[in-house]
């Protein structure tokens, strides 16, 4: 459970988390096997049309979220079972402790549930003074230790075998072996008493089908079945959001969550309860049932314009197991109690803005999480929103403030951006890089050498290299984005030289600015919006082929993201649509639209890896282009470890979690080394920017560089 | 008859996939035999509740004692079926019970049921479970077994679709069961683990109908 007031207190403790071993060994195995496992999971399945079935019908059930939970209702009541609805956390706790009392229970044994952890339902049960037993092992495992989850499905995975076999070893007060198969048979054993002498059973639930008023329970372990078979008494809690019309749209969700989960086509039990069952423990042997639906915000959520595809979860947990934040600090400091991506997102809207004011901050937006969710949420935006949200509620930073000021006056930005250069003039020595940053920027930041604005920007050099053409067939304007105008124009100029060879005819509008994607990250609502409209007002969208960007990240915000910022601007939506219907990437470009191939290149075999950015893989869907390129240009492509996992740059993320990040660019360089290249390239220039520093600071071998500058020197 | 026999390749396939055991066998004669020798076999540890070898606490250890025999439980056989099947148990003086399985929370050796149909792409049983005898046979057996006839089994959950909604949803209270391998865990250092509070084992008896 994440509670830090402050982000330095919450950097303090992600610290802790950096030094704890055994976890980031336990995370960083469990990053590397899942993806493996989905896969195989998914393999010959169409995943997306799954997933975007997922979606369809949690949307339309979100929509009549009302309707669901009147019909469930009537056809649960009919059926035996009293239903109870409960407006938020407390509310639903009482209800539990009202029907314990009333049906005179003292011990309780409860299955998994993620929906009483939101409502920290143990708590309340045990201040009434009822024994409350988690039966699921995990669970168990953790409520011994009186810890929260750290993770939606194992809830234990930080946790190493000693661990257990010392906790066992104090609850049975016998020495236990650190053996897990002897370990999971002790639960057991030590489990069944208290299914045998409870009184209730608590559980959660994955469905609620309202046309039979049926609950579906998705377990591996069988805890629920006996959770909801032994006592006399079941209550199950159950999020609205878990409303679905019928048994076709629960199987639709239940195709994708365990393959999403753990890599299972599908969990060991999936049990379906409809009414008060048989019971032989009751009077009358008929159980005693009651469901408990909450609602703590789902029904206003499920009415937003934007966040109502946050019902949209199934509670899988993938949105952890991808991300790379997570991997490095895992659940505690990545949830406060709901974990991963989503987590950040509820714990704003279930439990306040106090807890995730931090957390929402945690996010490298590498879209990991994005391209796997089993609801296809588009958790990076929202997460986004969130901040943007609180900057509004609580006032932003004035770093944050500033860079928006600053960035609505392209001149004055631009004309900052040049004055740096003649500022750094003391701290570069004369080298491409910032070699004596005062001690107070320096502090967390030595992992990387951070470099100097280029003697003269892109932009100032256009006119005199701009190649003359005739009977262009093809006419692209160029979107630099800052780094490259005004850090890296060299790779600006390789592009140049590249498409120059095949004739196109290019143009470089002046007026273009920040993509905005930093003030984005800072939470400048207004800002974001400013810079996007000055850009696509900057283009004449309709005179070109292609609008063309070397930077993965622009690229991805100026096609992804600018309709959704421009959305509300009524002048706009023509305009944008066309816009960033031509924008491309700069590999996608030369390969898919020149067609460039080995035949035009006269390649020295250098060996080279790659780095595939977040915003180009999984922003843009561009994948096998850039390493053909690299093979056609005569080098030898050397396929890297993790190549798609994030190199830790995000932006602004690595100003301020600079632990973070040094930890992703240590791994990014270790598994590129490890393939031997004497060179790597990328497709964005804030990747270039992390790597180079990072191989600089370290003394690599190996050279970094943007895949534009690899082309043009092996053209022929 | 040549796609009934794809499904049950199928079904094989997915179910021994995730650690179940799949025998096909001719008739229910010989399905009843089966399960007897199974449990002959695991007469070794006959007296061992799983978990009773552990070093338990007092209150848990205690438990362990409650078991004196072998026992299996068939709660959904017909009559005629249980009749045919607990003269079997008899001969080989194992206790044969279709109801009291309360009685037996620590632990049964086998629990034998009727599955109403199967999914081959996931290897999964369905089983009406609404009965809770038989509900707790195929929780607290040892070693579970689901009788299923070749003609039942389904290519995909919504090829079952169908039918499973007419067990769930008749208007009564219902207890339905998929069932996919033994029960299993991977808490602790995600290393798999089979047999955490259900059956360490389950068979599918698949007969040709």
């Amino acid at each position: 459970m994440q509670t830090a007031k402050t982000l330095k207190e919450y950097r303090k403790e992600l610290r802790e988390s950096l030094d704890n071993e055994f976890l980031r060994e336990a995370m960083d195995k469990f990053a590397t096997a899942y993806p493996v496992s989905r896969a195989n999971a998914f393999r010959g399945l169409d995943e997306k049309a799954m997933i975007a079935e997922v979606a369809d019908a949690k949307d339309a059930a979100a929509k009549n979220m009302d309707a669901l939970y009147a019909q469930f209702k009537a056809e649960a009541e009919k059926r035996g079972v009293k239903v109870h609805m409960a407006k938020d956390a407390a509310e639903a706790n009482e209800i539990i402790a009202r029907i314990a009392k009333n049906s005179n229970c003292k011990k309780i044994v409860k299955s998994k549930s993620m929906t009483a952890e939101e409502t920290l339902l143990n708590h309340r049960l045990e201040d009434d003074g009822l024994e409350v037993i988690e039966t699921d092992l995990g669970e168990w495992i953790i409520q011994l230790r009186h810890e929260g989850p750290t993770h939606m499905v194992m809830p234990a995975i930080h946790l190493s075998r000693y661990q257990v076999a010392d906790l066992f070893s104090e609850v049975t007060k016998q020495k236990q072996e650190v053996d897990i198969q002897r370990l999971v048979k002790v639960a057991r054993r030590e489990l069944r008493q208290h299914f045998a002498t409870a009184d209730m059973g608590i559980s959660g639930a994955n469905f609620a089908i309202a046309e039979s008023g049926t609950i579906g329970l998705v377990t591996n372990e069988g805890n629920a079945r006996l959770v909801t078979t032994l006592p006399r008494v079941h209550v199950a809690l159950c999020g609205l959001d878990k409303l679905t019309p019928s048994l076709n749209d629960a199987l639709k969700s239940l195709r994708v969550l365990p393959r999403n989960a753990t890599g299972q086509a599908i969990t060991s039990y999936v049990t379906w309860i409809t009414g008060a069952n048989e019971c032989k423990a009751a009077a009358d042997e008929k159980k005693e049932m009651h469901i408990v639906f909450l609602d703590n915000g789902r029904r206003a959520l499920a009415q937003d314009p934007l966040f109502s595809q946050v019902m949209r979860c199934v509670r899988c947990g993938a949105c952890a197991n991808v991300c790379p934040v997570y991997r490095l600090v895992g659940g505690h400091k990545m949830g406060h109690i709901y974990i991963g991506a989503i987590g950040l997102i509820l714990t704003y809207f279930f439990h306040g803005k106090d807890k995730a004011r931090n957390l929402v901050q945690n996010c490298i937006n590498c879209e990991s999480c994005k391209s796997i969710c089993a609801g296809g949420i588009d958790l990076p935006r929202l997460i986004k929103e969130i901040r943007a949200r609180l900057s509004e509620e609580d006032g932003a930073p004035v770093e944050a403030t500033l860079l928006g000021k600053v960035l609505k006056n392209r001149k004055l930005f631009h004309t900052l951006l040049r004055f740096g250069k003649f500022a750094q003039k003391p701290v570069t020595g004369g080298t491409p890089y910032l070699r004596h940053l005062p001690q107070m920027f320096m502090k967390d930041h030595g992992f990387r050498a951070l470099p100097a604005i280029a003697d003269k920007a892109f932009r100032d050099e256009w006119e005199t290299i701009r190649p003359r053409v005739s009977n262009a067939k093809l006419r692209v304007a160029l979107f630099s984005g800052c780094v490259q105008d005004f850090v890296y124009p060299e790779q600006m100029k390789a592009a140049v030289k590249v498409l120059a060879s095949r004739g196109v005819e290019m143009d470089f509008p002046m007026d273009q600015s920040c993509c905005g994607l930093p003030v984005q990250m800072m939470a400048e609502r207004q800002a974001t919006i400013d810079v996007a409209r000055q850009n696509v007002m900057a283009f004449d969208a309709a005179k070109y082929d292609y609008i063309l960007t070397l930077c993965a990240s622009c690229a991805s915000h100026l096609k992804e993201g600018y309709p959704n910022i421009l959305a509300g601007q009524q002048d706009m939506a023509g305009k944008v649509k066309l816009f960033s219907s031509k924008i491309i990437d700069f590999s996608s470009f030369v390969h898919d639209v020149l067609g460039m191939t080995a035949d035009d290149f006269k390649g020295k075999g250098e060996k080279v890896a790659y780095h595939s950015s977040c915003h180009l893989c999984r922003g843009l869907g561009v994948v096998e282009q850039p390493r053909a390129l690299i093979a056609s240009s005569g080098s030898e492509y050397c396929p890297a470890q993790e190549e798609a996992v994030c190199c830790g740059f995000g932006g602004t993320f690595s100003m301020k979690f600079p632990e973070l990040s040094k930890e992703l660019l240590d791994k990014k360089l270790n598994n590129a080394e490890a393939t031997g290249a004497t060179r790597m390239v990328a497709d964005c220039p804030g990747c270039i920017m992390q790597i180079r520093g990072g191989a600089e600071k370290r003394g690599s071998r190996m050279r970094v560089g943007h895949i534009a500058e690899l082309l043009a020197e092996n053209l022929k | 008859m040549s796609a009934t026999n794809d499904l049950a390749r199928l079904m094989r396939e997915k179910a021994e996939a995730v650690g179940a055991t799949v025998v096909e066998l001719k008739n229910l004669k010989e399905a009843f035999a089966y399960a007897l020798d199974v449990c002959d076999k695991k007469e070794a540890c006959q007296l061992l509740v799983s978990g009773c070898e552990e070093k338990l606490s007092d209150k848990a250890e205690a438990l362990c004692e409650t078991k004196q025999e072998k026992v299996v439980a068939a709660p959904n056989l017909s009559e005629d079926e249980y009749a045919a099947f607990s003269a079997l148990c008899a001969e080989r003086g194992v206790k044969c019970i279709r109801e009291g399985l309360r009685g037996h929370l620590a632990g049964i050796d086998i629990g034998v049921a009727h599955a109403d149909m199967a999914i081959a792409e996931t290897g999964t049983c369905v089983i009406d479970s609404t009965s809770e005898e038989l509900r707790l046979s195929s929780m607290i057996s040892e070693i579970h077994m689901a009788i299923l006839p070749k003609s039942r089994i389904k290519a995909t959950a919504f090829d079952a679709e169908r039918e499973v909604n007419a067990l769930i949803n008749t208007g009564t209270p219902r207890y339905t069961a998929f069932i996919t391998g033994p029960s299993r865990t991977a808490d602790i250092e995600r290393v798999l683990a089979i047999g955490v509070h259900g059956p360490l084992e389950l068979h599918i008896l698949m007969l040709e109908d």
